[in-house]
């Protein structure tokens, strides 16, 4: 018997045989497992798949999944991810990183993603801490964190990334949760399948340089309203929320940056590499 | 209600309830493998070992599950259509609450209230079942998972319990504090 109809790929499809190194208790795995999950949901072939990151830990997930990946330099993700869509409209293009690699090194390539609106996905990992550097505060970074490397607190206010997003031009601005994976899948699903440049912010605690991040399972809870597609509305809903509001919270209706609106490419590779024959 | 506070959805069907705990018993197997590689990455062996066998009996338990469903294949269910009561299936330990130098017995806590909490599962589904075949199975897996509770009860009183101080290293990764 087999009432449930069968399908061609599922979360394991997407999955390299290397195994991940964060630290036991990291957010990373479960957004890794959600990234799956997502491309299992949509069906999509590994090979029609690219996913890009800058540095840092999180950064490390395109050698865990079996689709094309390029792992570039810090801050760069994004615009590679934007140079590998423009090239490829027909790739599912995903970009990955952390919060100090999207938006201290790469912050203005944040902003100017969210501006040209490319059609692709934006995953930041954020856990309000340089990880991989063992702890230094990053934009997100409450100011008021106590540490010895910022003794008191950096005391700046900290970058508040779904309000620059929006600003900034996105076209689809969500928040989710590491510790739901499945919810998690669900919106990057979601992120996918929304025209143009989606943002996804995932609190992924960093359980060995901020181990009170464990008790954010504790305080995520869901939006208190449906998503809006009035920029204005989603601006006061986000700049009011606590910062644990999980879900998508602004989906817009902005054209995709248009050099390939219509689906096909305006330039073939065999005209690009006429252009640049000696 | 919470994000984690959702009642579970009632199979129609045995073949879908079958379903949803082999694919319960699929995501304890690949969490409890993942906590076992980490931990290997991190040299803490002895952990690692008793992770990588959790691994195995839920396995077992897997194709259990295929043996009296007749599945020479498993059903392959698209991510998002099962319906748990919390975050991830009942049986899967939360990804956040391992550390790099815990201890057996940490261990059989975190696989104790796993199972634990797959027996309230399939309680609850016994409960709510709205065909005889599904609520017969239910309470089938709930008397199975009720010997898991127990037997890992008993393993616990095997291994010694963590000093308060476990957690403790002398060469932490971090130089922050």
């Amino acid at each position: 018997m087999n009432e449930v109809a069968p399908v061609a790929f599922t979360a394991a499809s997407y999955k390299s045989d290397y195994k991940p190194i964060w630290c036991p208790g990291c957010g990373d795995f479960t957004v890794l497992s959600a990234i799956t999950k997502a491309f299992a949901i949509l069906q999509l072939q590994p090979h029609q798949v690219g996913v890009v990151s800058g540095i840092g830990c999180s950064s490390r997930i395109p050698a865990y999944t079996s689709c094309y990946g390029f792992h570039g330099v810090h801050g760069r993700a994004l615009a590679a991810g934007t140079g590998l869509k423009v090239a490829r409209p027909d790739l599912t293009v995903l970009v990955a990183g952390g919060d100090g690699d999207g938006f201290s090194i790469g912050g203005n390539h944040f902003m100017h993603a969210c501006r040209r609106n490319v059609d692709m996905t934006y995953i930041v990992m954020d856990n309000h801490v340089y990880g991989m550097t063992k702890g230094q505060a990053s934009p997100t970074t409450e100011p008021d964190w106590d540490n010895k490397l910022s003794p008191g607190g950096t005391g700046i206010r900290a970058f508040h990334p779904l309000v620059i997003a929006l600003a900034s031009g996105a076209n689809f601005v969500a928040r989710a949760f590491s510790g739901d994976p499945n919810g998690t899948a669900e919106i990057i699903a979601q992120g996918i399948r929304h025209p143009g440049f989606s943002f996804i912010e995932v609190l992924s605690p960093c359980v060995t340089f901020r181990p009170e991040q464990r008790e954010w399972k504790s305080v995520v809870h869901p939006p208190p309203v449906e998503p809006t597609d009035d920029p204005a509305r989603a601006a006061r809903r986000i700049m009011t929320d606590d910062g644990f509001n999980i879900g998508v919270l602004y989906a817009g209706s902005r054209n995709p940056y248009p050099h390939y609106r219509s689906g096909k490419p305006k330039y073939t590779v065999e005209d690009l590499e006429t252009e640049f024959e000696l | 209600m919470s994000v984690t506070e959702k009642a579970a959805t009632v199979p129609a069907t045995l073949a879908e309830f079958m379903a949803l705990a082999l694919a319960m018993e699929n995501e304890a197997v690949e969490r409890y493998s993942e906590f076992a590689d980490t931990m290997e990455t991190h040299n803490n062996r002895e952990v690692a070992a008793m992770f990588r066998k959790m691994a195995g009996y839920e396995a077992k338990h897997a194709a259990q599950i295929m043996f009296e469903m007749n599945w020479t294949e498993a059903p392959a269910v698209p991510p998002g259509a099962m319906s748990w009561p919390g975050y991830e299936a009942p049986e899967t330990v939360p990804s956040g609450d391992v550390h790099y130098l815990m201890q057996p017995w940490h261990a059989l806590q975190l696989a104790l209230a796993a199972e634990e909490r797959a027996e309230q599962f399939f309680a609850q589904i016994a409960s709510i079942a709205t065909t005889e075949s599904v609520r017969r199975a239910a309470l089938e897996l709930q008397a199975e998972e009720a010997e898991h509770v127990a037997l890992v009860k008993e393993w616990l009183t095997k291994v010694p319990q963590p000093d308060r101080n476990w957690a403790d290293d002398p060469d932490p990764p971090r130089y922050s504090d």
